[in-house]
């Protein structure tokens, strides 16, 4: 087969989008972990290393211009390295958000939680594997698969509001929950833009097998 | 058919409608819009007993740049010039199906092949001007059809066409051999031009040329596409993407096979987004 | 690192020199013989070309002979086979290669037209004899010799004109097929212009070969002693009448035995190398204005 050098290329730039993915998901498990276990030190490190998540992006963005000036990609190589262009930025954004919930872990210090984090973790679980299956799809470039995963952001949607009018309902009972219940909405939030963004990473993967763009599944919330 | 006038505007001016883009309902024809200028009909070519292309059906739109590509060998020269007649001067040529230009059969019995080739020019991918002098060249083709009067204005109308009139306005009696090959290409056009045809045919007419040269080529076809509808076959991928409007891919399953049609479109679409893996794999590169 | 030659480079530079030798030895061969034949005949002949000579006609005595019959009838016929030749082997060249349907008929005659150049030349003199001066009843005259020479350059014309004909870029008519010509338009105004020089280096070759050939000139009976020149009784009637030619006259001289004889062969020999060299260099002159001409 011809152009494999090319083909080479593509694989690598691919195996680097792969490890960008992997960072963030790091850094989203050490996130809600130092949310959970109070370990601020790990939350400063999250916040620490987002910068090595940006210089990630900034060299995949670097290979993908590189290929498209020296490799004159055409049909579907154009849309992979489209594709991986979209997609490091919606992983480098992911990453923001894992830096925003340490961040939040930081701002509640020393102070107990007001309740015990169940639906927080569940959300993370279900938001990470969204991520984890949309860069599946990609790496098999699996349309189907693409498109179960929009799917699943129901599901997201509809924790990420149960999880708010639990807080609410703290809030009315105990004015001085307010501070906390607040960030740890913001930190429902963060996750569930996370789990938006993998949506958008499936959407790419669509768009690379078919060359179709389209918004799958619109939220009802 | 009737003889081509001498001015070299083509008589009939439309309106020339934008290219449709990709908003349109999926399956609906991006050529509906389109004047039609050359068609094929499940066009089949012989030479002698071998078949060289098959069951080729595809529309030609006027006043645009439709490129063919495909790999060597798999007949995109062959099509190109049965638009006009041209393959009846190899032995044994012969075709079945039809070849429609504006509606009329080319190859009714009663068309006479030299009229069709002054409707239908054709440039070559060696530049080929006569060992003559430059007004020579490009009056060749009036003198042929019993243009004998004053052929100036016409010689400098078809150069300026051309892009070459300020190159050779002070030496248009010298010869033409003397010429650069990207100018010499230039005055195989404005020789093509001056008889005043409504399609122009090239055949690869960039192959032979520097980058340069190729680049001043490629933006006089885009000019030239305002007034004429132009056919060109490359082996250049990159300038079928940059100049054509529409893109057939030619292809051959090798070993003599004859040459087939795998897919018509728009060029947006052929190169990005094509619906035939084999389109796919020859845009992108991979063979074998 | 020392770059060590091939083992047996030496040899082979040896050989290569011995190579060169021998070709330089045969090209040498070729001119020193030729120099010496042309030395010679000047030597022994120059001392009687004078107008005396070449304005007189043939006579007993060698210091009274001249050459003036033997020239104009060469003249005379060489202008007529021209005639003859030139459009009937180039037409025969155009027809062949543009009009005649490709078989194994056409195959054949153009097999044959190479054959026939190179049958000898008191072949063609027969012919003449029978169809020319008995059958058609021109009897001696300078038609029958210009008609029967005609025959015997005709393959030559033929073969050089194909040859220039094929020579022509396929990709000139071509290009003006494409721009509507017809076959005999695109013949006439690209085809022919073009290979004019390879066909005029043809007819330089025919005549060159016409203007030597003494045996079918004889087999017709052009005769020794000519004492006028053909068009002597009005210029019309010149084609009938009876003519000599320089080979003829040269041959006749050189089978006397008196030695002033031999002197005004040479003599003879250098007027028909004279006229041979004319005919060459006008030939060439036209060739090379034509070639610059598509060559600029």
């Amino acid at each position: 087969m011809t152009r494999i050098g090319f083909d080479h290329e593509l694989k690598q730039l691919q195996d680097e989008l792969l490890a960008l993915g992997s960072m963030v998901e790091k850094a989203v498990i050490k996130s809600i972990d130092s949310l959970k276990r109070r370990d601020l030190a790990l939350a400063r490190t999250v916040v620490e290393e987002d910068k090595f998540i940006n210089h990630k992006r900034f060299a995949i963005e670097e290979r993908c211009l590189k290929l498209l000036a020296t490799q004159q990609p055409m049909a579907q190589d154009l849309r992979i390295i489209v594709a991986v262009l979209h997609t490091t930025v919606d992983l480098e954004r992911m990453g923001d958000h894992a830096e925003g919930i340490a961040r939040v872990s930081i701002r509640i210090g020393d102070d107990p939680l007001i309740k015990p984090l169940i639906d927080i973790p569940r959300m993370t679980d279900l938001a990470l594997g969204m991520l984890r299956r949309a860069l599946d799809a990609f790496t098999h470039r699996d349309s189907a698969a693409a498109t179960r995963v929009c799917q699943e952001d129901d599901e997201i949607d509809a924790l990420h509001e149960q999880i708010y009018r639990e807080l609410l309902t703290y809030m009315l009972q105990d004015p001085r929950t307010i501070q906390q219940a607040t960030y740890l909405t913001w930190v429902a939030h963060n996750l569930e833009r996370i789990a938006d963004r993998s949506t958008n990473i499936a959407e790419q993967v669509v768009f690379i097998v078919t060359g179709k763009r389209e918004e799958i599944g619109s939220s009802k919330y | 058919m009737a003889q081509a006038p001498v001015n070299i505007r083509p008589s009939k001016h439309l309106e020339v409608p934008p290219m449709p883009i990709g908003d349109e309902p999926e399956n609906a024809d991006p050529m509906a819009s389109e004047t039609i200028a050359l068609e094929t009909k499940s066009l089949q070519v012989f030479y002698g007993s071998r078949l060289a292309l098959d069951g080729i059906s595809m529309k030609v739109a006027a006043r645009r740049i439709t490129a063919i590509i495909g790999p060597s060998g798999c007949g995109k020269s062959t099509l190109l010039r049965c638009f006009n007649r041209m393959n009846e001067l190899l032995q044994g040529a012969r075709i079945a199906g039809e070849v429609l230009f504006m509606g009329e059969d080319l190859y009714a019995r009663d068309v006479d092949p030299t009229e069709v080739r002054y409707r239908i020019g054709m440039v070559f991918q060696k530049p080929n001007p006569f060992p003559k002098s430059i007004y020579d060249n490009v009056a060749f083709g009036p003198r042929i059809n019993g243009n004998k009067g004053n052929l100036d204005e016409l010689v400098e109308q078809s150069l300026r066409r051309a892009a070459l009139w300020d190159e050779v306005k002070d030496r248009l009696k010298k010869s033409a051999l003397e010429l650069s090959g990207g100018q010499q290409q230039r005055l195989c056009i404005a020789r093509a031009l001056a008889v005043a045809p409504e399609v122009i045919l090239m055949d690869e007419p960039a192959s032979a040329l520097d980058p340069l040269a190729t680049l001043k080529i490629e933006d006089l076809m885009q000019e030239l596409a305002k007034d004429y509808t132009i056919v060109i076959v490359t082996h250049n991928m990159q300038q079928a993407a940059r100049v054509s409007d529409y893109t057939a891919f030619l292809t051959t399953e090798g070993g003599g096979a004859p040459g087939k049609l795998v897919e018509f479109g728009p060029k947006d679409v052929i190169f990005t987004n094509p619906r035939d893996q084999r389109t796919q794999d020859y845009i992108t590169g991979r063979f074998g | 690192m020392r770059l060590t030659p091939p083992a047996n480079l030496q040899k082979r530079k040896l050989k290569g020199k011995l190579y060169a030798g021998v070709l330089i030895a045969a090209t040498l061969l070729g001119i020193v013989v030729l120099v010496t034949l042309l030395v010679r005949i000047f030597v022994v002949g120059i001392g009687h070309l004078d107008w005396q000579f070449i304005t007189s006609f043939p006579s007993r005595f060698p210091e009274q002979a001249g050459i003036w019959s033997a020239l104009m009838g060469t003249l005379w016929m060489m202008g007529f086979t021209l005639v003859f030749s030139v459009p009937l082997g180039v037409g025969a060249a155009l027809y062949l290669e543009y009009y005649a349907p490709k078989n194994r008929w056409t195959d054949m005659v153009q097999t044959n037209i190479s054959n026939l150049a190179g049958v000898p030349s008191i072949v063609y003199g027969l012919l003449g004899l029978t169809v020319f001066v008995r059958w058609m009843s021109l009897d001696r005259s300078v038609f029958a010799g210009s008609l029967t020479m005609t025959l015997l350059v005709l393959p030559i014309t033929i073969i050089a004109t194909n040859e220039a004909l094929r020579a022509t870029p396929s990709s000139l008519a071509t290009a003006s097929y494409a721009l509507g010509a017809g076959k005999w338009q695109t013949i006439r105004r690209v085809i022919l212009p073009y290979a004019f020089p390879g066909i005029l280096t043809g007819v330089i070759l025919s005549m060159s070969r016409a203007i030597g050939e003494t045996a079918p000139l004889i087999m017709i009976g052009a005769l020794t002693y000519i004492a006028f020149v053909p068009g002597s009784d009005g210029l019309l009637n010149a084609p009938l009448d009876p003519f000599t030619a320089l080979p003829i006259q040269i041959f006749n001289w050189t089978s006397r035995p008196q030695a002033g004889f031999q002197e005004i062969a040479a003599t003879g020999i250098i007027v028909l190398l004279i006229v041979l060299l004319a005919m060459n260099g006008l030939a060439i002159f036209l060739r090379d204005r034509f070639q610059k001409k598509i060559q600029d």
